[in-house]
This record gives structure tokens, C-alpha cells and sequence, in this order.
């Protein structure tokens, strides 16, 4: 079942460089969440400090709370190899793995974790694939390689790949910045499905595609050269789109900066 | 090439008429026959010589027809062209001719028999024995040194590329880099002292330790590149699945970075199946058969080379022997090579549609 985000005072660094500062929000369940902001402000690090994914960069460190329903992520104790099965992330570029059939990529999560049974790998298959709208298109070649479908297929087989573990959340960086508009159509329809059982936060540089897919929209920014990005504003999109509370948002979607 | 394209206008593009191709062939057979004309005439007796007369007219040569015909840049190119073409040759000509030494002067002697018999009591002097002991000792050496060198290899190669950060790390980087520059005797005289100090007599095994010392950098600076080029993107794609590094470094990585690491190992493992020095210290040579290499002298191929090599004085039964054992190492490093490429090819990462 999808589960709720609360972010309190949260704080990520690089080293001794602070990349993101005090940020607080909640992500409810079954809902879609884009994150907007300009360039360097810190949406793919807050991204990542939402399944753990941040302390592998090295010097990657993070102070206050996330909770996932009401498990803090951080807490002492927690495995943030368990964090992950539960928040599950599609990347910027599609990037399945280069040895793996298709079959063998989207079965990837189950297999290496171990813990299933032989029978029920090919249903899990088939569900996770229909389920990126990819079966079809895949369907007579599920032992050729993934590396040959055309992009947008193998960003859907990472979607595939990463709803194939039954993850509670689905974040996804920026998922269509590689791809043609045709394809970042198909993935959009599918977010719009995906939201029925996932909770749903995507980076995203595309005001049309913030305010097709979300329903709530958060505004990152930097205040200023060399400071820690901050979030500026968390709404819903029809208010951030229409009649935002702050200044700076409205000047970033109207283009004015950014 | 130089058809392909059709300048739509006069001006820019400006392919000339082109040369045909059977030209620059014509150039090279010229300047071959000037050279032999200039090394005849000049008394010079090196080939070597008119080899490299042979190389500069042809660049000369090229320079020339191709300023004619085509314009100072297309002639820049075809210069560029026949440079490489030249060193090409350079390469290559040592190459074959050593391996045509070795064939024409090997084949004398190697036959089944050859192949499958020791060198037992027959004399240095007269015709016959064989190599049959020698094979089996340096598969069994270079063997052993493999499973020992290869494994403590690449796990070095996984922690540092994997898993190393500070100061163990840069102390690690930098003995593998010392021990790239062990001279093979050296590594040789350290197990002799290990094995003066417990009073042990010469074995295979002493002999694979010391191979193992020379294999394990070797190892560890192929495996480490090949590491580095699996994109980080695809750790990341494992772990936020919820897999563990181990396995992440076990399941994603290493299959992606296989065929290169194979490779690695087999250049690693022809390398030190050429090693004379510290098989000459620790194994010792033994005419006979001995199969078992924890115990008792042995023999290894490029030892007995060697040891042939010294007792023909330049011609006889022993001189052939040791050439017909050259082309058995040679094609042993071949096969090995060809076995790695296959290996790399058969588990590169699956492209193409
Ligand atoms: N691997 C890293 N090491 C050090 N600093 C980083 C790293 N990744 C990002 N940063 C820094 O963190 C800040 C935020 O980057 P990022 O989260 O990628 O921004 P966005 O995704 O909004 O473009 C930037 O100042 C960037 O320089
Ligand atoms: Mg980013």
C-alpha cells in the first residue's frame, strides 16, 4: 500500500558543502508530487534523501527526519537497504542493466533479494510490465536484451524494473528529460496510472509536464550564489499554476528567471 | 571516398578528381623498387635498410602524387594515412618474423611423440625425449599461481575500486604499485629465503607462489580499470532496488565488467607463463616426470628452453628441441589469448536491437 512522506528540518550535505537546508514537507499517499526549481537547487539531492540513496555519493550526510507512515528512515537501526525496497527511484537516464535479458531485468529486484518463489517470477514479470504499459511492445522478446529497446521502452522497463518489487513510493528524477515527446506522453500516462497504488514524486524541468501530472506542486530555490537550496513554497499545482503565494515562484513559472 | 560526395557548387567543397586507389599501390611497389635499386647500387648489404629507404619514398611519394592531383590538404591527409601504414609495418614485421623463426626452426622435432614424452635419460647431445614433463610442470605452476594470483587479485582490485576510501586504500594503491616493479628474480630469491629458512628442496609449488607474487598486480591494475568503466549508474539502479552492495558488486558489476577482467586475467597468466628466473631458483628442472608439485623438482617450459638452449652450443639435438619447445609456449600464450577473447566476447554486455 502507498505510504505518506513527512519531511521535517531536513538538512543534506556534501562534504562540508551544504547542499539543501531545513526542508519540510508532507507527501501524501496515492498522489503525485512534482518538484520544480532551477538548476543546482537541490531537487535531485532532497530526492534522494527520500530512500537513502544520498549517503552513497561519498560525503553524503544528512541531519532530521523523514517518516515514511510513521517509521523515521533515519532512525537508528533502520537498514537503508530495506528503506529502499520500500521507496523505489527511476533515474534521469534510463539505465537497465547491460548483461540482463528483459525478463531477467524486471525479475533483477526479486531475484537478487531473494525470497520468491520460481512460479510466481513470471507472473510478477507480466504484472510489473503491463503495468509500465510495456508488455505489448515486449512481450515476443522477454529474453533479448534490454539494452535494445528504443529509450523511452527501457525508461518504462526501469519503471517496470522498479514497481516489480511493490515499493510504497516511486520517486523519479527527472524520467523524461532523455526522451521524445512521444515517449515522455506515453510516461506520463502512465505516472497517471501508476498513482493509483504508489505514492508518486517526480523532478521534473517541464512546467506542462508539472502541471499535467501533479497534484501538488513544491517550488525549490537557491537564495543566492553558493547558498543551500531551500523549498520555497509546497501547493497545490492549480494554486502554484495560477496564484502562487510567493513572489519567486510565480517569476520562475512565468519564465522570468530560471 | 572521394566520390561520395558531388560539390553542388564550384566553390567550397573541393574534392579533386581523387586518385584512383590502384595509385598509392603503384607508389608503394615504386618506392620498393627504388629502394632495392638504391640499396644495389649503393652496396648496402642490411634489409633493414632498404626497408626503411622503401618507407620514406613511399611517404615522400604519397606527398608528391597526392599534392598533384588532389591539393596540399588531401595530400596532408594521405601523409597522415602513410605514416600509419609504416608504423603498421614497423609493428608488425618483428612480430612475424619472429613467429616465422620459431615455426620454421620448431617444427623439426615437434610431433605426438615430442609432445607426449620426457626428456627421461636421453643425453643433451643426442636426438629424441620430448617435453611431455616440461608442459605438466607449467600448466600445474602457472595453474596454481592462477587460482592463488587471480582471486586475491581481483578482490583487491573490488575493494579498492568498490569499497576503498582513505588511508588503507592509498597504502594498498601504492604496494600494488612496488610490486609492479618487482624484477621476477627478485621475487624469486624472496621464496628461496622463505624456503632456505624451513630447509625445503625445490618444488612446483614454491615456483607458482613466487609467479602468483609477479601475477597479482598485473591483476589488480587491469581489474581495477575495468571496474571503473561499469557506469555508476548502474550501482545506483541496483541499490535503490533494495539490493545489497555485495550482491550488487556480485550480480550488476562484476557479469558487466566479465569479459574485460577475463581478459586481464589471461594476459596476466601468458605473462608469467613465460617466467624463467624463478623457476630456474625454486622448481630447479627435472628431467622426468614428476606430477606432483608439492613435492620434488619439476619441470616448466620456458625453464627447459633455457636449460636446452645452454647445452646445445648454437646447433644439434638440443638446439632444436629448445625452438620446438618455444612454439609450444607460443601457442600455449596463443590459445590462451584466444580462449580470453572468446570469453569476452561470448560475456560482453548484450547491445544491438
Ligand atoms: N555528487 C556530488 N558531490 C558534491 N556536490 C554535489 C553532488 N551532487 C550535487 N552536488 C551539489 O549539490 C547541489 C544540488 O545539486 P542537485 O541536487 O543535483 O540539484 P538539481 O537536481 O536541483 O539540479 C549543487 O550545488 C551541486 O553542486
Ligand atoms: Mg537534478
Amino acid at each position: 500500500m502507498a505510504k505518506r512522506i513527512d519531511v521535517s528540518g531536513l538538512t543534506a550535505f556534501y562534504g562540508a558543502h551544504k547542499a539543501i537546508e531545513d526542508i519540510s514537507m508532507t507527501v501524501e499517499p496515492r498522489s503525485v508530487t512534482a518538484f520544480i526549481g532551477p538548476s543546482g537547487c537541490g531537487k535531485s539531492t532532497f530526492l534522494r534523501t527520500l530512500n537513502r540513496m544520498h549517503e552513497v555519493t561519498p560525503g553524503g550526510r544528512v541531519e532530521g527526519k523523514v517518516l515514511l507512515d510513521d517509521e523515521d528512515l533515519y532512525g537508528s537501526g533502520v537498514d537503508p537497504v530495506s528503506v529502499r525496497r520500500e521507496v523505489g527511484m527511476v533515474f534521469q537516464r534510463p539505465n537497465p542493466f547491460p548483461t540482463m535479458s528483459i525478463f531477467e531485468n524486471v525479475a533483477a529486484g526479486l531475484r537478487l533479494n531473494g525470497g520468491y518463489r520460481k512460479s510466481e517470477l513470471d507472473d510478477v514479470v507480466e504484472k510489473s510490465l503491463r503495468g509500465a504499459n510495456l508488455w505489448n511492445e515486449v512481450k515476443d522478446r522477454l529474453n533479448k536484451p534490454g539494452s535494445g529497446l528504443s529509450g523511452g521502452q527501457q525508461q518504462r522497463l526501469c519503471i517496470a524494473r522498479a514497481i516489480a518489487v511493490e515499493p510504497r513510493v516511486l520517486l523519479m528524477d527527472e524520467p523524461c528529460s532523455a526522451l521524445d515527446p512521444i515517449s515522455t506522453l506515453a510516461i506520463e500516462d502512465l505516472i497517471g496510472e501508476l498513482k493509483e497504488r504508489f505514492t508518486i514524486v517526480i523532478v521534473t524541468h517541464n512546467m506542462q509536464q508539472a502541471a499535467r501530472v501533479s497534484d501538488r506542486t513544491a517550488f525549490f530555490n537557491l537564495a543566492g550564489v553558493g547558498q543551500p537550496g531551500r523549498l520555497v513554497e509546497i501547493d497545490d499545482t492549480e494554486r502554484i499554476f495560477s496564484n502562487p503565494s510567493v513572489q519567486a515562484t510565480e517569476d520562475y513559472i512565468s519564465g522570468r528567471f530560471g | 571516398m572521394s566520390t561520395a560526395l558531388t560539390p553542388r557548387d564550384g566553390a567550397g567543397v573541393r574534392r579533386g578528381a581523387g586518385l584512383p586507389k590502384w595509385s598509392l599501390w603503384a607508389v608503394a611497389a615504386g618506392s620498393v623498387a627504388l629502394a632495392v635499386g638504391i640499396g644495389l647500387v649503393a652496396g648496402l648489404t642490411s634489409h633493414v635498410q632498404w626497408g626503411l629507404i622503401a618507407a620514406l619514398l613511399f611517404v615522400l611519394g604519397t606527398y608528391g602524387v597526392a599534392a598533384r592531383a588532389e591539393g596540399r590538404r588531401q595530400a596532408k591527409d594521405r601523409v597522415a594515412t602513410a605514416l600509419v601504414w609504416v608504423a603498421f609495418l614497423l609493428a608488425v614485421v618483428p612480430l612475424v618474423s619472429l613467429v616465422w623463426t620459431t615455426v620454421s626452426r620448431g617444427v623439426k622435432v615437434l610431433d605426438g611423440y615430442f609432445l607426449s614424452h620426457s626428456m627421461g635419460l636421453v643425453a643433451d647431445s643426442e636426438p629424441g625425449g620430448g617435453i611431455y614433463h616440461a608442459i605438466l610442470g607449467s600448466l600445474e605452476q602457472v595453474g596454481l599461481a592462477t587460482a592463488i594470483g587471480a582471486p586475491i587479485g581481483v578482490l583487491t582490485a573490488i575493494y579498492l575500486v568498490e569499497y576503498g576510501r582513505g588511508r588503507l586504500a592509498l597504502a594498498v594503491t601504492f604496494f600494488v604499485d612496488v610490486m609492479t616493479g618487482i624484477p621476477s628474480i627478485v621475487a624469486g630469491l624472496f621464496i628461496l629465503s622463505l624456503m632456505l629458512i624451513l630447509d625445503l628442496q625445490p618444488f612446483g609449488f614454491a615456483g607458482s607462489l613466487a609467479l602468483a607474487i609477479l601475477m597479482m598486480p598485473v591483476v589488480v591494475r587491469s581489474t581495477e580499470e575495468m571496474l571503473k568503466l561499469v557506469p555508476n549508474e548502474l550501482r545506483e539502479a541496483s541499490l535503490a532496488l533494495g539490493i545489497p552492495k555485495w550482491r550488487t558488486i556480485l550480480k550488476v558489476v562484476l557479469p558487466t565488467s566479465l569479459g574485460g577482467i577475463t581478459t586481464g586475467v589471461m594476459l596476466a597468466v601468458a605473462r608469467i607463463a613465460g617466467e624463467t628466473a624463478p623457476v630456474l631458483l625454486l622448481v630447479f628442472g627435472n628431467p622426468f616426470i614428476n606430477a606432483n608439485p608439492f613435492e620434488g623438482a619439476q619441470a616448466s617450459l620456458p625453464l627447459y628452453i633455457y636449460q636446452q638452449y645452454a647445452q646445445s652450443a648454437g646447433a644439434g639435438a638440443a638446439y632444436d628441441r629448445a625452438w620446438a619447445a618455444s612454439l609450444t609456449l607460443i601457442a600455449f600464450v596463443m590459445i590462451l589469448n584466444l580462449v580470453a577473447r572468446g570469453i569476452a566476447r561470448w560475456k560482453a554486455p548484450k547491445t544491438g536491437r
